[in-house]
């Protein structure tokens, strides 16, 4: 049982980071439901 | 037989007033607050042209210092004035007065309209400019009265053109209706258009050639021109070629966020080692839209607004020389739709991946050159040192990979990377900085191979939540010009009509 399991979460990843989709694949492994996911470009 | 890169050319143009008032962060500040903190310290964070000069980034960026260079410098570098020069070995760092009359010269339907006071005092600042031919010169057109200026911006929906905080232009619309060819869409096309022209007159000049040798220019910019029928309709390339002088070239533009130039390198290369053309023109202006985009958080941390240039840049392929450095395209790496978007799964994509065909490690290239972002511009705005974290995962992978140990990983950015120094512009930092000087290093015999990456953000246009990129390799050349293959055809032509002459002979002996 982790920490974010059953959990509503919001990712915001970075394209010169970590990604949206690969943070989002993570959090959902984990058993959080992702309820929004983006990528922002900071650069 | 591989292209080959004979020149490059990178160039600045200083615009204070547009970041003010083209620039995406403070434009929309001024809609959502527009009495805000920001808006009333912006003014006063900007540059003079005098400390963008003294900037030791932008000095590399034009080439009067090396990235190893700059690299000696302790961060951060905007509190460090270095010797200030107008002009490098791959270009200028134009003023924001005689860019505006470099977009005026880029108008071919009248929309930029000048203060005449302002085109009297500029035009012979701007003739006289390193880049600018007589026939640039002669496009200046004479100026309108400040009233009718002031009219277009107030009351007919005109872009207006400032210097020194002073309203001295404006930029019509194209239609009444079509937000397409709207003031502010022509005006940030122009502005485009007007850096590429000034990065291919600085290539022409230090590739030492004829304008007219260039057949094929291909544009790499971020923005798009077209009407209600064809927003993205293009070219932007063939439109600045004209400018720019170009008279034999046609082109085509490349899109692909920033990404996007290092496909056009890729397809430069290809076109001329099809044999299609001999002799293309990579080239890209810059985007206002980016001027100040990070402003708010320099700003806050008491920091001069840094992003106040344009940059542009242009690379010239031409067909091999058997001297200047190959675009070797057996090794092309690319994130295609199911490579995944992990960070190890991205630099696999793009480096390990491309080299492990063709039987190389990563240590078996010496320069990479990914995103060269100034540190300077993106630390303070927390997305830290973009081109350190590329360095760190291409290193942490060939560690992963078993081709480096771990300890070496320390000194891989500083070995096989460099420190950035090229603007927040979208495109223009995306690998493509290094070419001019990775190719003198080739040449000098310093560096042997080199890695061009290029990433695009594609989700930012919601059409796919993909992100993009793709690498290249120049290398030092075989000096297999292909010269011999030629002298060969002509030995055996030769031949051939030795022998044929030789029958003649006989049969006339016979016929005797």
């Amino acid at each position: 049982m982790s920490l974010i399991s059953g959990k509503k979460t919001i990712v915001i990843g970075d394209r010169d980071g970590v990604p949206g989709p690969a943070i989002e694949d993570c959090v959902k492994a984990a058993g959080a439901d992702v309820v929004y996911s983006s990528t922002e470009c900071f650069v | 037989m591989n292209s080959v890169i004979k020149a490059a050319s990178y160039v600045l143009m200083h615009t204070p007033d547009m970041i003010i008032h083209n620039g995406s962060t403070p434009a929309t500040e001024r809609i959502v607050a527009p009495d805000s903190e920001f808006l009333k310290k912006l003014p006063a964070s900007i540059r003079s042209y005098d400390d963008v000069l003294a900037y030791a980034p932008n000095q590399t960026y034009i080439g009067n210092m090396t990235p190893a260079e700059l690299g000696k410098i302790e961060q951060p570098w905007y509190d460090k004035k270095i010797d200030a020069k107008r002009e490098g070995k791959f270009g200028e760092i134009m003023p924001e007065d005689e860019f505006i009359l470099l977009m005026q010269i880029c108008d071919v339907f009248d929309l930029v309209l000048l203060d005449k006071d302002f085109v009297a005092a500029t035009k012979d600042k701007f003739a006289a400019g390193p880049a600018v031919t007589p026939e640039m010169a002669a496009r200046v057109k004479e100026g309108h009265d400040a009233a009718d200026i002031a009219k277009l911006v107030e009351k007919e929906h005109s872009e207006g053109l400032y210097f020194n905080g002073k309203l001295i232009g404006a930029v019509k619309r194209a239609h009444d209706i079509d937000i397409n060819l709207s003031a502010h869409v022509i005006h940030e096309n122009l502005v485009s258009k007007a850096g590429s022209v000034l990065a291919l007159r600085h290539l022409v000049q230090n590739a030492g050639i004829d304008a007219s040798e260039i057949q094929y220019v291909i544009d790499c910019s971020e923005e798009a021109c077209g009407d209600v029928n064809q927003r993205g309709g293009g070219n932007f390339a063939k439109a600045a070629a004209e400018i720019a002088g170009l008279s034999n070239a046609t082109g085509e533009d490349v899109r692909g966020f920033c990404a996007a130039p290092a496909h056009a390198m890729i397809t430069a290369a290809a076109l001329v080692k099809s044999g299609a053309y001999d002799c293309v023109a990579v080239t890209a202006g810059g985007a206002t839209a980016k001027l100040g985009m990070n402003s708010k958080d320099h700003i806050k941390k008491g920091m001069p607004t840094l992003e106040d240039v344009l940059g542009g840049f242009a690379v010239l392929v031409v067909a091999n020389d058997g001297v200047n450095p190959e675009i070797n395209l057996n090794i092309v790496g690319r994130h295609t739709v199911g490579s995944g978007s992990s960070p190890q799964a991205v630099t696999s994509a793009l480096v390990s991946n491309a080299l492990e065909q063709n039987g190389l490690k990563i240590t078996d290239i010496d320069k990479y050159a990914a995103e060269m972002q100034n540190p300077d511009l993106t630390k303070p705005a927390g997305a830290g040192d973009v081109p350190l974290a590329n360095y760190k995962m291409i290193g942490a992978l060939a560690v992963t990979r078993g081709e480096m140990e771990k300890p070496a990983l320390a000194t891989f950015p500083a070995e096989r990377g460099m420190v950035g120094w090229a603007p927040t512009q979208g495109h223009i930092p995306s690998g493509v900085p290094y070419i001019g000087f990775c190719r003198e290093e080739i040449l000098a015999g310093k560096v042997k191979t080199a890695m061009i990456i290029g990433k695009g953000s594609l989700f930012l246009g919601r059409m796919t939540n993909l992100f993009d990129g793709v690498s290249f390799v120049i290398q030092a050349n075989s000096g297999d010009s292909g010269a011999s293959a030629v002298g060969e055809a002509e030995v055996k032509k030769l031949i051939a009509q030795a022998m044929k002459d030789f029958a003649m002979s006989l049969m006339g002996q016979e016929e005797k």
